[in-house]
């Protein structure tokens, strides 16, 4: 699979290369000419794959397997970053190859292939991975033969290692802003929690439920309920919900489930024009599936949304599509794996070097102007400030943004008080 | 010590596997490999715990993943516990408990981890519990003459229990993360490279004994026993043998070797998650037996490294042909070689290596026999 | 527990989670149909029954689609075409794989496990390469969604009501086919007694085929109704199968009526169970009851007395 989507397209090329002149890169690397490459010796001292005119990463994902539905959007993204950047003169002058391995949804696989790609195929970096579980279980590979991973999944936070730069949101920046909203706008005072049974839902609704009774006034938690993953039979709990009547349904459901969720909800005459629902886990990409007439009014946060009005993004939006079709739908999790490769392109120019210490030591303050989301910041703890965003689910299976907080958030893996 | 119960050509591929597993593997391949290798093979425990169960007592277990698990999950609670040392875990709000712990607001360390804190209790454990585990489950089930369908989907159902469970209870197990970041063995680092490599050795030698230890089983009246029982279950109960008792042996024990490469697993890998748990692994395991030849102890190993191989391989270069090939793996398997790369080796190749190199041991197993005439397993 | 709820309130709970404990029921019966079809009357695990059931999804899928672009006047009844249809191909399907696969596995029944499961993996990356990874959206007339307003506080979703009604008609149809028929008649014979069934001129090979395509068929129609409820995807199908083969063994696998009693005990404890606890523990609990229940009462619930 090593190899490159070489399908260039020129008008798309000549669109970034125009994008790119408005990137401070210049202002990034005093130190290196951009005109001629240095030499290979001086930029990579641990024996990464990196030639005079090439380098090499890695990109793991699941595409067969439970997880491939999800998956499946952040190769597109990663692969369509890494063709822009290579249209744009590669990374210190040098292309960008990129060999794909399967996770196969399967934990251990992810850890022989992210084994694989750093020990044998020797990747500069790797864009991957997308549940908890499989980053978990990679994560020691990279911290043992220290490579550097590009994580795109808004997770539940509790983690923080050099060897991982996390594109999405810790859980704070996705829930508190949003619940804070909730309860402003909609007068909110009681709430119901649901999650699918695993660790991320837990975690989140455990910090919504602390955000809840502790730190917001007159506010409760009436309910919460988990199930296990591939559940498909909602009608007792949408029972539950009715009699206690909360007047916001937090729901953290998954994969398949929440195409169950969704659709039994409409039909037990749940409407969500009356009753407000919330949701971290339905973005562009679950509509699909869920159909955008279920879950019409449902209000998502999330830090991106296809629809979102800025130069940047309407420079994406139509790339992506051109790339993977008219129909590609684009979700928070793709825009995050579109950052990965930028990211980390940008660190390395910063650094002047592909060694990993460098680029871990270099990676907070590094500044992405171009971010579809806006524009984004890698923090001291090597997660992203950004933005948190409430969106409204159109029948389309759009979503409409209806709130933006005011600043960047800070990333706050470990949150005190919220444990 | 001799071993009396093995034939000449049971020492000669004793011979062939040890000297590929302990000289050719580790000479031929990289670190990388190797280790790849050693995972592989814990999955082969599995697989000669089913040639045993399955292939001569009739009976096919569906939950053999449920003992892989028990095992890893043991050794992994140990290893866990020795990485969640008070300093090491000193940021956290309760110091001293494994870090999932610490996030799901368990303050003390629950009962049932306690014992893992000592190696040798521990060691004690991961053959006990699922010998126990398995006692009962045969116990309830043989004794009531369960057995081939019903016997399969309720193994089933248990695998698909007990991943509900490990992943739900996710302050005491993990939960879908499984158990993860173990570092060290009483102080010992697993995770270099050298470790990998003596782990690799001792996870050799340890298949290499559990096939001895099967060899003998088969070639005891026990072993004679089972097939008999498989092939007319009735008759041997009228001869005066308790049908039940044997079976729960045998259950047992193909427990316990599932439940010795989940230990091994753990420490090769690194983490043991809920995701070996459920039955999809536990299908694969049965597989590798079928693969391999389910009469034959020896076929298990390769079947388990073929399949595990050709996995890799085809999922590197072709990550979406690997499923139809798996499939059309088990397709013909099933339908064209129902005893598999045994069958084909002694319908083939066999007679040619006897011609030269005059090999007279025991003509054939009494197994092998009933199982070539008709591979119907007991009904 | 029930400290919380008015008395009104309490009757409310009951009927509603009386009628949830009716849906779940009907799902489980749809599902184990077919099931207990195939392995009550000929003894073969179809491990790849959740994939022919998800054909039936997808079939459901591509008319809806179809009728939206071509034929929009109609989309308010495409939905029966689509079962039709989705019966078609999954019955179809199934014979299919009768005559190249199972009939050769009669006699080792724990072989056609293995090979259904090869088969299941086989149709998944087929759905997934040619209907894409993800799960597709399947859209409904509008008169299939919302609810009845029975009382102030009691609704009844009339997709449930439908899947219900679904349930029935076929339980009918199949006990008039099984029991009332004369292919029933042969279908029986050849179950009982298969070598003196061939004798006295039954073609059984015939009746093999036929029966496994009803089996797939039903599948077919469950999935094409639980794109009402539920996700069609390509690993859809495997959400199904450990229930569903757990219903049909519960309720003793020769008999149908068994799986339809089974099928309602196991549901209305879950969904009981469910309103009290959480999801996954009402799962669990309702799972190791069946199991234990199964260990001191292996034959099921409900068992033919034949001597075999």
């Amino acid at each position: 699979m090593a190899g490159n989507d070489d399908g260039t397209h020129s008008r798309l090329r000549r669109r970034l290369l125009m994008g790119m002149a408005a990137v401070p890169l210049s202002g990034l690397l005093p130190r290196i000419a951009l005109a001629d490459a240095p030499a290979t010796a001086a930029i990579n001292t641990t024996g990464l794959a990196v030639t005079d005119t090439d380098v090499t990463v890695g990109i793991l994902h699941s595409v067969t397997g439970t997880m491939a539905i999800s998956e499946t959007g952040s190769v597109q993204a990663e692969k369509l970053a890494i063709s822009q950047i290579n249209d744009a003169g590669g990374v210190l002058g040098r292309k960008i190859n990129f060999i794909q391995e399967d996770g196969a949804s399967d934990w251990p696989t992810f850890a022989e292939k992210a084994k694989k790609l750093l020990v044998n195929d020797k990747c500069a970096a790797v864009f991957g991975c997308w549940t908890s579980a499989s980053r978990k279980a990679v994560l020691p590979v990279f911290e043992q033969y220290n490579g550097m991973l590009y994580y795109p999944t808004f997770y539940e936070g509790l983690e923080q290692s050099k060897n991982v730069i996390y594109t999405g949101q810790e859980a704070t920046q996705q829930i508190l802003a949003g619940l804070d909203w909730v309860t402003k706008e909609k007068g909110a005072k009681t709430f119901y929690l649901l999650g699918s049974d695993y660790i991320w839902p837990r975690t989140s609704n455990k910090i919504a439920r602390k955000h809840i009774e502790n730190h917001m006034t007159g506010t409760s938690v009436v309910g919460e309920d988990y199930f296990p993953l591939g559940h498909t039979q909602f009608n007792s709990v949408i029972n539950k919900i009715k009699l206690k009547k909360p007047d916001v349904i937090y729901a953290i459901i998954v994969g398949g489930s929440n195409v169950a969720f969704y659709k039994q909800l409409k039909a037990a005459g749940i409407d969500m024009s009356k009753q407000t629902l919330m949701t971290i886990s339905v973005t562009e990409d679950e509509i699909d599936g869920i159909g955008g007439d279920n879950i019409a009014g449902a209000y998502a946060c999330m830090k991106y949304f296809q629809s979102l009005d800025n130069p940047n993004n309407k420079e994406f939006v139509p790339a992506f599509k051109k790339m993977w079709g008219e129909k590609t739908v684009i979700g928070d999790v793709t825009q995050a794996a579109y950052l990965g490769p930028w990211l980390w392109k940008l660190t390395v120019e910063k650094a002047g070097s592909f060694d990993v210490d460098k680029i871990a030591a270099a990676s907070p303050g590094i500044e992405f102007t171009k971010a579809p989301e806006g524009y984004v910041k890698i923090h001291e703890n090597h997660h992203l400030w950004s933005k948190t965003r409430v969106g409204l689910a159109q029948k389309d299976g759009q979503f409409k943004v209806v709130y933006e907080s005011p600043e960047l958030i800070e990333p706050n893996p470990f949150p005190k008080g919220y444990q | 010590m001799k071993l009396a119960f093995l034939s000449r050509r049971d020492v000669l591929f004793l011979a062939v596997l040890a000297f590929l597993l302990l000289v050719v593997f580790p000479f031929a391949l990289d670190g990388f490999r190797l280790n790849l290798v050693g995972k592989y093979l814990t999955y082969a425990f599995a697989a000669l715990g089913l040639v045993l169960c399955w292939g001569y007592g009739g009976i096919l277990s569906l939950g053999q993943g449920v003992f892989f698990a028990l095992g890893g999950y043991g050794m992994a609670m140990y290893l866990k516990l020795e990485a969640s040392s008070v300093e090491n875990t000193k940021i956290q709000s309760t110091p001293g408990i494994p870090d999932f712990m610490d996030w799901n607001q368990i303050t003390e360390l629950p009962y049932f981890w306690q014992p893992f804190h000592s190696f040798p209790l521990t060691l004690i454990l991961i053959l006990v519990v699922p010998a126990l585990f398995a006692f009962v489950i045969g116990a309830a089930m043989f004794k009531r003459r369960v057995s081939g369908v019903y016997f399969a989907i309720i193994t089933q159902a248990i695998a698909a229990i007990m991943t509900i469970l490990i992943i739900g209870q996710q302050g005491y197990t993990g939960g879908v993360n499984g158990i993860t970041d173990l570092r060290t063995l009483h102080g010992w680092d697993i995770r270099t490279d050298s470790a990998k490599f003596i782990l690799y050795f001792v996870n050799a030698v340890l298949l290499l004994g559990v096939i001895l230890i099967a060899m003998f089983v088969r070639d005891s009246k026990l072993g004679r026993i089972l097939v008999a029982m498989r092939d007319k279950e009735d008759r041997v109960r009228f001869s005066g043998y308790s049908v039940a008792n044997f079976q729960i042996f045998v259950f047992c024990l193909a427990g316990v070797f599932a439940a010795i490469g989940g230990a091994m697993f753990t420490l090769q890998v690194g983490f043991m998650s809920p995701s070996l748990t459920g039955i999809v692994p536990s299908i694969e395991m049965v597989i590798y037996t079928a693969v391999g030849g389910r009469f034959s102890l020896f076929g298990a190993v390769y079947g388990t490294l073929a399949v595990s191989f050709a996995r890799t391989s085809l999922s590197e270069s072709f990550p979406q042909l690997w499923l139809l090939g798996l499939g059309a793996l088990f397709i013909a398997t099933v339908l064209f070689f129902p005893n598999g790369l045994a069958g084909i080796w002694r319908d083939y190749v066999q007679p040619t290596v006897d011609r030269v190199l005059k090999l007279r041991g025991k003509p054939s197993d009494p197994a092998w026999e009933a199982g070539k005439s008709s591979t119907a397993p007991a009904e | 527990m029930f400290g919380d709820y008015s008395l009104g309130d309490l009757g409310s709970i009951f009927a509603m989670q009386g009628f949830a404990g009716l849906i779940l029921f009907s799902v489980y019966v749809l599902m184990a149909l077919g099931l207990a079809i195939i392995f009550g009357q000929m003894g073969v695990i179809n491990m790849a029954h959740g994939e022919f059931m998800i054909l039936g999804a997808y079939m459901t899928w591509l008319c809806s689609e179809f009728f939206a672009a071509y034929l929009p006047s109609l989309f308010g009844i495409y939905f029966f075409v689509a079962m039709a249809l989705a019966f078609v191909a999954s019955g179809s399907l199934g014979m299919l794989v009768e005559w190249a696969l199972i009939k050769r596995l009669y006699k080792r029944p724990l072989d056609t496990l293995l090979a259904t499961w090869g088969l299941s993996l086989i149709l998944q990356q087929a759905y997934r390469s040619i209907f894409g990874p993800r799960e597709v959206g399947v859209n409904l007339p509008d008169w299939m969604l919302g609810s009845l307003q029975v009382t102030d506080s009691i609704e009844v979703p009339i997709n449930g009501l439908l899947v219900m009604a679904l349930t029935i008609l076929i339980t009918i149809a199949v006990y008039l086919l099984i029991f009332r028929s004369r292919w029933g008649q042969q279908v029986r014979a050849v179950v009982q007694n298969r070598v003196m069934a061939g004798a006295v001129g039954i073609d059984t090979e015939k009746v093999d085929r036929l029966t496994f395509g009803l089996g797939c068929g039903i599948a077919g129609i469950a999935g094409s109704a639980f794109t009402m409820i539920g996700s069609t995807g390509p690993t859809s199908g495997q959400l199904y199968i450990v229930d569903t083969f757990l219903v049909v063994v519960f309720g003793g696998a020769a008999s149908l009526f068994g799986t339809i009693a089974s099928a309602f005990t196991i549901s209305q404890t879950q969904s009981t169970l469910e309103f009290f606890l959480s999801g996954s523990m009402a799962k669990v609990i309702t799972l190791l009851a069946v199991v234990a229940i199964l260990m001191l009462r292996p034959q099921g619930l409900f068992t033919l007395k034949v001597r075999r």
